[in-house]
């Protein structure tokens, strides 16, 4: 193409700006002839390593070789356990979270106008101040109740978290300057639309995880599951398009990835469903001062025959078969990995082409950007924690004491009395158990 | 609505298209607009030109048609130009006034009616400018598309305050407990179907379009869906606490504007150059007050001061019940000073008026910042007023963008300091859980009640 635009490209801090049609998806797919790239991450050590290798397999190893480290570096943190993951999974959000503002500054040119990454990074720290407050007192209310700074912060919460979103408000404001009132709004829109996508979903990711490890991994490995299947039949058995948008996606890719991740979701669930550490919900005891996973394991975790319908019978030769209750979710959980989590990695591709970038960044040699590999799991974690809310459990029984106990008297009086009556109808309470 | 004119030139066959020099423009360097021959390029260029240029480049637009009814201009028509426009504002002011006295007669099932037939005005403006400014009409989908999240979210928000609000009457439907119970999954599967519809008409030409058009969709629905929910939830709080905090900002509004008129000398802000510093404050003192008054006022009725209840029997809503101690009249020490003042040494007040002093600071300091979000944005997209609803005051979003920040100040305002959780949603979430969860927390709460003397101990129920 022309030489000018090779050069608009070098100019672009972390991003570049390829032609309409060769911009890539996110799926990983080494291209014949990589456009140039601005920065090259890779380490020198894997540089020298594969340096008499051609240029397409390279690519090849170096994100091969990323992405075995990328597993391994999971392992290692849910072996480290929940707080460690909280922690991850906060930085994760920070990261993307800059990423996708440091798109929209270039995009619209604005990164000198100093106040917007103040305000940015400002309105990141409200909405996190506000989301992590409401876990903290959701799940650590005894800790809450014990400290009286924790008390005041947690009784008043919602109201220092929108004084402070307020002052951010009022900051911008006053910043609106005369010739750049467009640009402004553009980049306030941009940062709230950004943390309605980026910070809402870690929040759930988080929710889901302290209802127990295994809600947290089973969804995320299906969806990296999903899109290494879907690119290994793809590969191999590739032909159909799927949708204009991801030329290189194909129905073969599509479906072969669906049938693989439901049965390793069915696989791993069964493995998972083994070990209390995973099953149990996250709680925080006050004794150890620390996170602990230890419960009785609830009914989707214990071990039910299950009667294998007449046609599949004959096929295996077996009647019953054992199966945890929650590998059926996890056939749920899966199908949904494969169905509509890609539309998250389409929307991913879309934003990409629209704004005329091949990566989000430059993170990961030979993957990109932080985005790049989360954006399938955008509507994943959503997804889970509304099951989660309507499937799976009703509302947490120590936040409805809570509730209750700041209710006037009277309405005190006339819940108790309703539960009693409920209670008493369904048997669950006679006459003689009142007496204690 | 008169388009945005085209600006900028068609590219030529040499395909560069060279924008004028652009002063203040933050970084240096070339511009997506330029050298491209590519067809494809040449669309989205021209938005990112819209961009990055800056506000001085776009033209304004020619205010639209004047829509003040005829009889009015036939009575005006002797007086002069500046006369005319003060006496049209002063007839729709009060006419929108008697509106909403007439409303608040009818009771709180029109308010809520009202509230949203507001919402889905002020949606519908806010996405008419997004579809000039990015000249988007054309695009079908978008339309349906908005259209449909707004009915998501809306479906949502009103889920949630049915189930809470109307418990009785839906534990006897059937099909009702189905759709509050899995309530939340419905609402999100329904907001799915919209994203993957998104995704499936994403056009090869129109990427950036679409997706600018997708983002302006969900911060107006952001904006203007939250806030009328939450005005709604003020609302069965309690009329009180949806008429004096809309009355503040009115009130604000028009003191502020009469204050700055006889008084006015000094500029407040410079993004709205008619404001000025003694209007604010004159603004704010009465506001205060008329905020006392009308608290004090309101206070008495049960009507007003009763949360707002679905009796199943009656089959409507009731205003009915004993007031709370915020109601009641108290006597307050007067501080010393006040005392010499006004001779007197104790008054009577009801609670509510202190905090309705709280409500009117917001509305006459904070509020304003919301008129000022909305001058700015009118300026940064060059429009006059949001639209030409009412003769002589622009849109419905022109009246309410103050309102902005009132609604969630209020909402958070009853969370944290007034009342606790609502009871019948307590006990809904209570009726939900295990049986054993059940049994628990009914031991729970017997000891606490017992332990309070709310409950005496019985030996046989």
């Amino acid at each position: 193409m022309s030489p000018r635009k090779l050069s608009k490209a070098k100019e672009s801090e972390s991003e570049v700006k390829a032609e309409g049609e060769t911009a890539s998806d996110s799926e990983s797919r080494a291209d014949p002839a990589p456009p140039p790239t601005s920065a090259d991450d890779t380490p020198e050590v894997l540089n020298r390593a594969l340096s008499n290798l051609s240029s397409r397999w390279k690519n090849w190893w170096v994100r091969g070789i990323l992405t075995l480290a990328m597993i391994a570096f999971f392992f290692i943190i849910i072996y480290l356990g929940p707080m460690v993951l909280m922690m991850i999974v906060m930085c994760v959000q920070i990261k993307c979270f800059q990423e996708i503002i440091t798109i929209g500054y270039n995009v619209y040119h604005s990164y000198d106008l100093p106040w917007f990454r103040t305000l940015s990074w400002y309105f990141l720290l409200c909405v996190n101040y506000f989301f992590y407050g409401e876990t903290v007192t959701d799940y650590f209310f005894t800790l809450v109740q014990r400290e009286e700074p924790l008390r005041i912060l947690s009784k008043y919460h919602r109201f220092i978290s929108f004084t402070l979103y307020l002052t951010g408000f009022c900051m911008f404001v006053l910043s609106l300057v005369k010739k750049h009132y467009r640009l402004q709004f553009y980049m306030f829109g941009w940062t709230h639309v950004t943390l309605l996508i980026v910070v809402t979903q870690s929040h759930l990711v988080i929710h889901n995880l302290f209802e127990g490890m295994i809600w947290f991994i089973v969804p995320i490995s299906c969806v990296i599951c999903n899109d290494i299947m879907a690119y290994m039949f793809g590969f191999f058995f590739g032909r159909t398009p799927l949708i204009k948008l991801s030329p290189k996606k194909t129905w073969e890719g599509f479906i072969g990835g669906f049938f693989a991740t439901v049965v390793f979701g069915l696989l791993l669930s069964y493995v998972m469903s083994g070990y209390r550490c995973f099953v149990c919900p996250v709680e925080y005891s006050n004794d150890t001062n620390s996170f602990t996973v230890d419960c009785e394991p609830s009914d989707l975790f214990r071990l039910q025959e299950y009667t294998i319908p007449g046609v599949v019978q004959s096929a295996l030769g077996w009647k019953t078969v054992q199966m945890y209750p929650f590998q059926i979710h996890s056939i749920a959980l899966s199908t949904f990995a494969s169905l509509i989590g890609p539309f998250g990695g389409f929307f991913a591709s879309g934003f990409k082409r629209a704004f005329k970038i091949k990566d989000f960044a430059n993170t990961i040699p030979g993957h990109g950007g932080i985005m790049d590999r989360f954006d399938c799991q955008y509507l994943m974690a959503t997804f889970v924690n509304v099951y989660i809310a309507s499937f799976i459990r009703g509302p947490n029984p120590s936040k409805l004491i809570q509730q209750f106990l700041t209710l006037r008297p009277d309405q005190q009086l006339h819940i108790f009395n309703t539960l009693k009556s409920h209670l008493t109808d369904k048997g669950m309470l006679t006459a003689y158990s009142e007496d204690e | 609505m008169l388009e945005l004119r085209h600006r900028g030139g068609c590219p030529g066959p040499g395909g560069a298209v060279a924008p004028p020099p652009r002063e203040g423009e933050a970084a240096g360097g070339d511009h997506e607009t330029e050298s491209t021959s590519d067809k494809e390029t040449d669309i989205d260029d021209r938005y990112g030109d819209l961009d990055s240029r800056t506000d001085s480049d776009l033209p304004e637009i020619p205010p639209a048609s004047d829509r003040t009814p005829e009889i009015l201009k036939k009575a005006l028509s002797g007086l002069s130009s500046r006369w005319k426009n003060w006496w049209i504002r002063g007839i729709l002011t009060l006419t929108m006034i008697s509106l909403f006295f007439l409303i608040i007669y009818m009771g709180s099932f029109m308010l809520m009616l009202l509230v949203l037939g507001i919402q889905v005005k002020c949606f519908h403006e806010i996405i008419t400018i997004g579809y000039r400014v990015y000249r988007s009409y054309d695009l079908p989908w978008f339309r349906t598309l908005s259209w449909y999240f707004l009915l998501c979210v809306n479906y949502f928000f009103y889920g949630e305050t049915v189930a809470d609000y109307f418990a009785t009457f839906v534990q006897r439907e059937e099909q009702l407990q189905f759709l509050i119970r899995y309530h939340r999954f419905i609402s999100f599967a329904l907001y799915l179907a919209g994203f993957c519809m998104f995704v499936l008409s994403l056009v090869k030409k129109h990427y950036r379009l679409q997706f600018y058009m997708f983002a302006w969709t969900h911060v107006t629905l952001l904006i203007t869906v939250t806030q009328s929910h939450l005005v709604i939830q003020n609302l069965f709080e309690g009329m009180i606490w949806f008429l004096v905090p809309i009355s503040s900002v009115i009130c604000n509004d028009i003191t502020a504007y009469l204050f700055g008129f006889f008084l006015g000398r000094t500029p407040l802000i410079k993004l709205s150059p008619k404001k000025t510093w003694e209007g604010f404050i004159g603004g704010f003192f009465s506001t205060v007050v008329f905020g006392f008054i009308a608290a004090y006022v309101l206070s008495k009725y049960q009507y007003f001061v009763c949360p707002v209840e679905y009796r199943s029997d009656v089959n409507s809503f009731v205003t009915e019940c004993e007031p709370s101690e915020l109601f009641q009249l108290r006597s307050y020490t007067l501080p010393l000073f006040l005392q010499a003042v006004l001779r007197r040494e104790t008054v009577s007040l009801y609670p509510f008026q202190i905090h309705s002093i709280a409500l009117s600071s917001f509305a006459s300091l904070i509020g304003p910042f919301g008129g000022f979000f909305a001058s700015g944005f009118k300026r940064a997209f060059k429009i006059k007023d949001f639209a030409n609803t009412i003769p002589g005051h622009g849109g419905i979003m022109d009246r309410f963008d103050c309102q902005y920040l009132m609604a969630t100040f209020v909402h958070v305002y009853i969370t944290s300091f007034i009342r606790g959780p609502n009871p019948s949603r307590v006990l809904q979430q209570l009726l939900v859980l295990q049986p054993e969860q059940q049994l628990n927390i009914y031991k729970t709460l017997k000891t606490h009640l017992i332990e309070k003397g709310i409950l005496q101990p019985t030996l046989k129920v």
